[in-house]
């Protein structure tokens, strides 16, 4: 072990955990939002009542959300410094921008949002709560501007005096392709996140026959949105990795553990075999669906993972260019696969709502879990998938760790975070479930005339 | 004036920010345990009095820490990056204490438990006075310069961070914070935990005030500047004058006071450093100064238009959100029992006992 490899566990850990709770937040900031405007169009009081029961849930999440960002931000000076120092000049602006003009507003919000409900006008307060949605939804935005610039460097140079990385045009930076597709990806992957959460506690309380008129129209709204989101990100999912396939050909090609390059090329659906894909015992393979996700087109060709390590080595150098295949293909394919079960989950909901089946409220409890499941394996897909590079072509992941930080330093501060996330996941879970359970607010909780500061702490 | 003093200067105003709002913050989760000692009978419902003051505003406070990161990452990405893999230990500490002290003001209140709570005040009292001592000890470190090679990478160990100076300013900033938060929470609350806190400032301004001073004294000898001594004067004329209009009473003009003192104070550390970012004490050569730390001329006029145009706006919206709160709050306005913490079994909330008009339970459905 060096201080490379603990660095890039910790990177790994923190970042998959932060993004646990981070699209639900982004999704259920929206939902709720839509809740609160629903009571205030409607102003029917089961809205009300809903928009506080997911309100509190948000908030629950939103909190460790918040807390272990801060930790991202920290830690590519802390563990990449190196890094820091190459990209500081084209990846430093989205990322202060996304502190000035998301989290601040975010933040801000959400605390009028929590504490406003008797001090701002109806108008004035559902406001706060879009707004609080816009941040959080403007806040991907910048950050994914920031990782799409690590898979596809756009609007930079390099100075060749002082090595560094220099930016050349913010607008393509922030228009680069590849965040104008994963963009719209990791929303949707958000909303089907926060949707199907919904959806598996509403089903928890009809299921116990409880408050069944506010989680019967919760339920529909959930399942709505779940299938507008599976679609949403399938569709963007698709344009991706078209995308992917021309900007990052390996990836594509390590996604498929295809070695040699193909046309057409089919999809592997399932593998038995060696772990790498290099041998197969026996596979599930769709004919021309690689191709046609890859060009677009079901007789294109797609490079293998050998042609394009020589092609590779020719161009960089000697060196490995392989991302670690197994993970890459087994990722991919259950980033996929969770995915399209929560988008199964949502249609077969829509279908069985009328009659409200018992095994449908069983299923939608645990395919709580699948977007969770997705968009992990999507990440873990994606980061992999680029590896020897953080910044892909230009720079790679050992080259940017921090020189001077010894091993001590760095597997305590894996350690620390190891043990302090597993607590607070623990924590975060118990509270959670005790207050999915307590269920909503009665109506005399919700109506009280005076008007009384609310206080949330 | 040339971008990166701007930059500079801009970095210095996110600090002060920074400083000047998480700094009461940090000063009323210092005071918890002194204003509502648990063996108080009203010691909980004088905590969350305490809470509430900060409950609306904290987590917007702290947003001007990761903007300040930010801007120095995209700015000044040779800074970033040897100031924080150099300070590597205390940074963790620091961030561990942030993680821990915000959960706690979200969840203290999420479960009706005397030890669920007790457990979540220690996290706000040691999450709070951590930071307040080790951004003190940062900061001075940063001033002082620190052992850099000729790469920018820091070649000191913890304790090269944790020397007398550097620890002198960290019980500054923790006395200047908790006197801040004291005069914060006169400012904002009336009953007991108002008395208790002007109680307390009229102990506590005289070691404040010295330790201050002290810590202002030998920072402006070993590096001030003619203009310098000119705000540290002013932040020691602001100190004082805050704590004369506390012991009167005028809680505003205290407030106005302390947050001066802080102003001025980060305003001495910056012009002390001025034109470096962190100089090095092994070489000067070695140092890095706004020239060689700074990024490229159109990074930096990209990051100042988005600065001039959405720093005034996040001025007003936060600005507007101390408005709305700005009433004192009171024991009795807070909700007699523990907000929404309700029993598991029954799977719904029980209604919160009325005892009398201004003890109903708050309309929030928020309320935890």
């Amino acid at each position: 072990m060096t201080a490379l490899d603990v660095a890039r566990w910790q990177f790994g850990i923190t970042t998959v955990y932060h993004f646990i709770f981070v699209p639900l937040t982004i999704g259920l900031s929206v939902l709720v939002a839509g809740m609160q405007t629903a009571w205030h169009v409607r102003k029917n009081p089961v809205y009300l009542r809903m928009t506080k029961f997911f309100g509190k849930l948000f908030l629950i999440n939103f909190a460790i959300g918040v807390v272990t960002g801060i930790v991202q931000e920290f830690q590519f000076g802390m563990n990449w410094s190196d890094y820091s120092r190459f990209v500081g000049d084209v990846f430093g602006a989205p990322l202060a921008m996304e502190g000035l003009l998301a989290f601040f507003l975010e933040s801000t919000f959400l605390g009028l949002w929590i504490f406003g409900w008797d001090k701002l006008s109806p108008r004035v307060h559902l406001a706060t709560i879009w707004l609080a949605a816009l941040g959080t939804n403007l806040s991907a935005y910048f950050i994914l501007a920031a990782n799409s610039w690590m898979q596809h460097p756009v609007g930079y140079r390099l100075n060749p005096i002082t090595h560094r990385a220099e930016l050349t045009s913010i607008a393509k930076v922030l228009t680069n392709s590849t965040t104008l597709v994963t963009f719209p990806h990791v929303l949707f992957g958000a909303f089907l996140t926060g949707g199907v959460f919904v959806v598996g506690v509403s089903a928890w309380h009809l299921a116990r026959k409880r408050d069944t008129v506010l989680f019967g129209k919760a339920m529909r709204y959930g399942l709505v949105v779940s299938l507008i989101a599976a679609v949403g990100v399938s569709v963007s999912g698709d344009l991706q990795a078209r995308i992917m396939t021309k900007q990052q050909p390996m990836k594509m090609a390590a996604a498929e553990a295809l070695y040699t390059t193909s046309a057409p090329a089919s999809f592997s659906l399932f593998t038995i075999g060696s772990l790498d894909g290099g041998q197969e015992l026996w596979s599930v393979r769709a004919p021309h669906v690689l191709s046609f996700m890859a060009t677009g087109d079901p007789n294109g060709k797609v490079e293998g993972i050998d042609d394009l390590h020589k092609a590779y080595e020719a161009r960089y150098g000697p060196g490995s260019y392989k991302p670690v295949v197994p993970v890459t293909y087994w990722s991919f394919r259950l980033m996929i696969g969770f995915g399209f079960l929560a988008g199964l989950l949502a249609l077969a909901g829509l279908w069985f709502q009328r009659r409200g089946s018992r095994w449908f409220h069983r299923a939608a409890l645990a395919s709580m879990a699948l977007p969770f499941l997705a968009n992990t394996m999507g990440w873990i897909f994606t980061e992999i998938g680029r590896q020897p590079w953080t910044v892909f072509g230009v720079l790679r992941t050992k080259d940017g760790v921090s020189p001077g930080v010894g091993l001590g330093s760095v597997v305590t501060s894996l350690t620390v975070f190891t043990l302090l996330y597993a607590a607070l996941a623990v924590i975060a879970g118990v509270l959670m479930v005790r207050y999915v359970r307590s269920g909503p607010p009665s109506e005399e909780e919700t109506t009280t005339e005076e008007p009384l500061p609310a206080f949330s702490y | 004036m040339q971008l990166t003093t701007v930059w500079f200067v801009l970095i210095a105003v996110l600090w002060t920010g920074y400083f000047v709002l998480e700094g009461f913050d940090f000063g009323v989760g210092i005071l918890l345990p002194a204003l509502a000692p648990r063996r108080d009978a009203h010691s909980d419902i004088d905590r969350r009095v305490m809470i509430n003051s900060i409950g609306p505003t904290w987590d917007g406070n702290e947003v001007w820490l990761l903007v300040a990161g930010g801007a120095t990452f995209a700015a000044f990405p040779e800074w970033y990056a040897s100031l924080f893999s150099g300070f590597y230990l205390p940074l963790l500490i620091i961030l561990v204490a942030l993680i821990v002290r915000g959960l706690a003001f979200e969840y203290r209140g999420k479960i009706d438990s005397a030890r669920w709570r007790r457990n979540w005040d220690r996290a706000i009292f040691w999450g709070s006075a951590v930071p307040a001592l080790l951004w003190g000890v940062a900061f001075a470190d940063i001033v002082r310069g620190v052992p850099l090679d000729a790469g920018h990478h820091y070649t000191g160990t913890l304790f090269t961070l944790l020397n007398p100076y550097g620890l002198l300013a960290g019980l500054t900033t923790f006395g200047l914070f908790t006197l801040h938060g004291a005069v914060f929470l006169a400012l904002k609350t009336r009953g007991e935990v108002r008395d208790r806190a002007r109680l307390l400032l009229m102990r506590i301004w005289p070691p404040v005030v010295a330790v201050a001073a002290a810590f202002l004294l030998f920072t402006q000898v070993a590096h001030g500047k003619a203009a310098t001594w000119v705000t540290a004067s002013a932040a020691a004329v602001a100190l004082l004058a805050a704590v004369t209009a506390a012991l009167r009473g005028r809680d505003g003009w205290a407030f106005a006071g302390t947050a001066l003192t802080v102003v001025l104070s980060v305003a001495t550390l910056f012009g002390d450093l001025w034109p470096h970012v962190l100089p090095s004490t092994t070489n000067d050569a070695y140092g890095l100064t706004v020239h060689n730390a700074a990024s490229t001329h159109y990074t930096l006029t990209v990051m100042t238009w988005v600065a001039v145009v959405f720093t005034p706006v996040v001025l007003a919206y936060q600005a507007w959100t101390y408005w709305v709160f700005r009433a004192r709050l009171t024991r009795d306005v807070i909700p007699v029992a523990t907000p929404a913490a309700p029993p598991v079994a029954t799977g719904r909330a029980e209604p919160e006992k009325s005892t009398g008009p201004g003890r109903v339970a708050g309309p929030e459905g928020t309320t935890a």
